[in-house]
């Protein structure tokens, strides 16, 4: 049986690992490609790391970090930050990636998705989105609306429209991020990752929230998510990895228990 | 030396690493020279079987190939290359492939809408017979996935291991003799499949 993937995120400023609730007040947590080794042997599925602010910045993403993650661990991984080119996603695979996830630059710019899965296929290319709860239904029907550049700002595009459309574009997974959940510990958002996951045939991922095992049950069960990103319960040693695991399993969660 | 072929059929860079990490001396090639004259060979492959038979016909690796493996070289296929070693794949409307194993290449056809295709991330590895390349490995297992299609080998006697998807239970190892194949992906599947990859190094078929 297909087990369920959980995600830790590695939020990357400078070459460090830091933790921010919306981008604020960041705290470094530690060394990337340590990171990426401690979580990798506690047993996590995959790994995201994103340079958060490259795209802010206008420069490419750190490769050489980038291959230090690849040589030190052998599990998927996924980066995400300043992409808006094929030139930057083929750096990127070639040095070792396995997904390239893009977010605002392809709300921007929507073909990068096209263009990127035609180049190196449809299970490279992540869609990260940034849904945010909106009253304006006349606009956004699904009564979420996406947002960009670290939610700063609002595009007026539905959420499950903007899956739906990039799924026939050819993202390959789609990461849902909830905004109004992110860092508060209180679960995903259920709602619009169920939406999503009913819309697309697609993996989708949620993101955003995660406070305990009970809530990656509730992602994968209620919401109908393929895997969950965990970034703050893990880097302030909350809980590890294998807790969640264990907990999920006895919950009938299925999960990967060998590693 | 260990020759990963590369036919630009997808990213190549964590069969590398992978074999890297277990001190081996690898080359990513292209060339037929290279192949013939690797003392084990990797046939690893992410995308399309059409526009892959396509690259290798035009690469002139498709002899090599079949040599190599005649010959009794260690050749291991992964994921799209373990597909494209069988006769016919069901991709792109239909696409005759090197037919060096007998069997099929359908596509998943989940009747539960929440099966996604691809199939993404670890499954179990259901052990169906041993084999030294599974040593010191425990069955079921889970390794990491990437694919809409499966092999569906003609002779059950080929199957080293089977794993569910999506209403099928499917091989998603095979052997013959000098071959062994994996339809997931053990550059990819953490301290496990490296210890697959360790073994596939060490075996003497």
């Amino acid at each position: 049986m297909l087990t369920k993937r959980i995600i830790p995120c590695l939020d990357v400023i400078n070459n460090r690992v830091t933790k921010g609730v919306k981008f604020k007040n960041n705290i470094d947590l530690g060394d990337p490609v340590e990171m990426a080794i401690m979580y990798s042997n506690e047993g996590c599925d995959e790994l995201v790391v994103y340079d958060i602010t490259a795209s802010a910045e206008h420069r490419p993403i750190d490769i050489e970090m980038i291959r230090s993650v690849a040589r030190s661990i052998r599990i998927p991984f996924a980066v995400g930050g300043g992409i808006s080119t094929i030139e930057d996603m083929s750096r990127i695979l070639l040095a070792g990636a396995e997904k390239i996830s893009v977010n605002s630059l392809a709300v921007k710019n929507p073909s990068i998705i096209s263009e990127g899965a035609r180049a190196f296929g449809s299970q490279c290319i992540v869609l990260g989105m940034d849904p945010v709860k909106t009253d304006n239904l006349e606009q956004c029907p699904s009564g979420y609306e996406i947002t960009t550049r670290g939610y700063r700002e609002h595009t007026g595009i539905d959420a499950v429209d903007w899956a739906r459309r990039a799924e026939e574009l050819g993202a390959g997974e789609i990461v849902v991020n909830s905004v109004d959940a992110d860092g508060t510990r209180n679960g995903f958002e259920l709602t619009i990752t169920g939406l999503i996951a009913d819309a697309v045939s697609v993996p989708v991922v949620a993101s955003g929230g995660a406070g305990c095992a009970e809530h990656l049950r509730d992602a994968f069960s209620i919401a109908h998510a393929d895997a969950a990103i965990v970034a703050g319960i893990l880097h302030t040693g909350h809980t590890t990895i294998a807790q969640l695991k264990k907990e999920l399993h006895d919950a009938g969660v299925p999960v990967r228990m060998h590693w | 030396m260990i020759a990963i072929v590369d036919y630009n059929a997808g990213n190549l860079t964590s069969v590398k690493l992978a074999f890297q990490a277990l001190n081996c001396e690898v080359e990513v090639t292209q060339s037929p020279a290279t192949i013939l004259k690797a003392d084990r060979v990797i046939f690893p492959g992410v995308g399309a079987a059409g526009a892959s038979m396509r690259h290798l016909s035009e690469l002139k690796l498709i002899d090599p190939i079949r040599e190599v493996i005649d010959r009794g070289t260690p050749f291991l296929g992964i994921c799209l290359g373990t597909q494209i070693l069988f006769d016919f794949s069901e991709e792109d409307g239909g696409t005759p492939t090197l037919g060096l194993l007998p069997g099929r290449v359908p596509r998943f056809q989940p009747e539960n809408p929440f099966e996604k295709v691809p199939q993404i991330g670890w499954n179990q590895l259901k052990f169906a017979r041993t084999h030294p390349v599974l040593r010191g490995i425990a069955d079921m297992s889970e390794f990491y996935f990437v694919h809409s299609y499966y092999p569906a080998p003609k002779q059950d006697e080929i199957i080293i291991g089977t794993t569910s998807y999506a209403d099928v239970t499917f091989a998603s190892m095979v052997a013959v003799d000098n071959l062994v194949a994996t339809q997931f992906h053990p550059e990819k599947s953490g301290r496990i499949g490296l210890k697959l990859l360790e073994n596939f190094v060490q075996w003497t078929p």
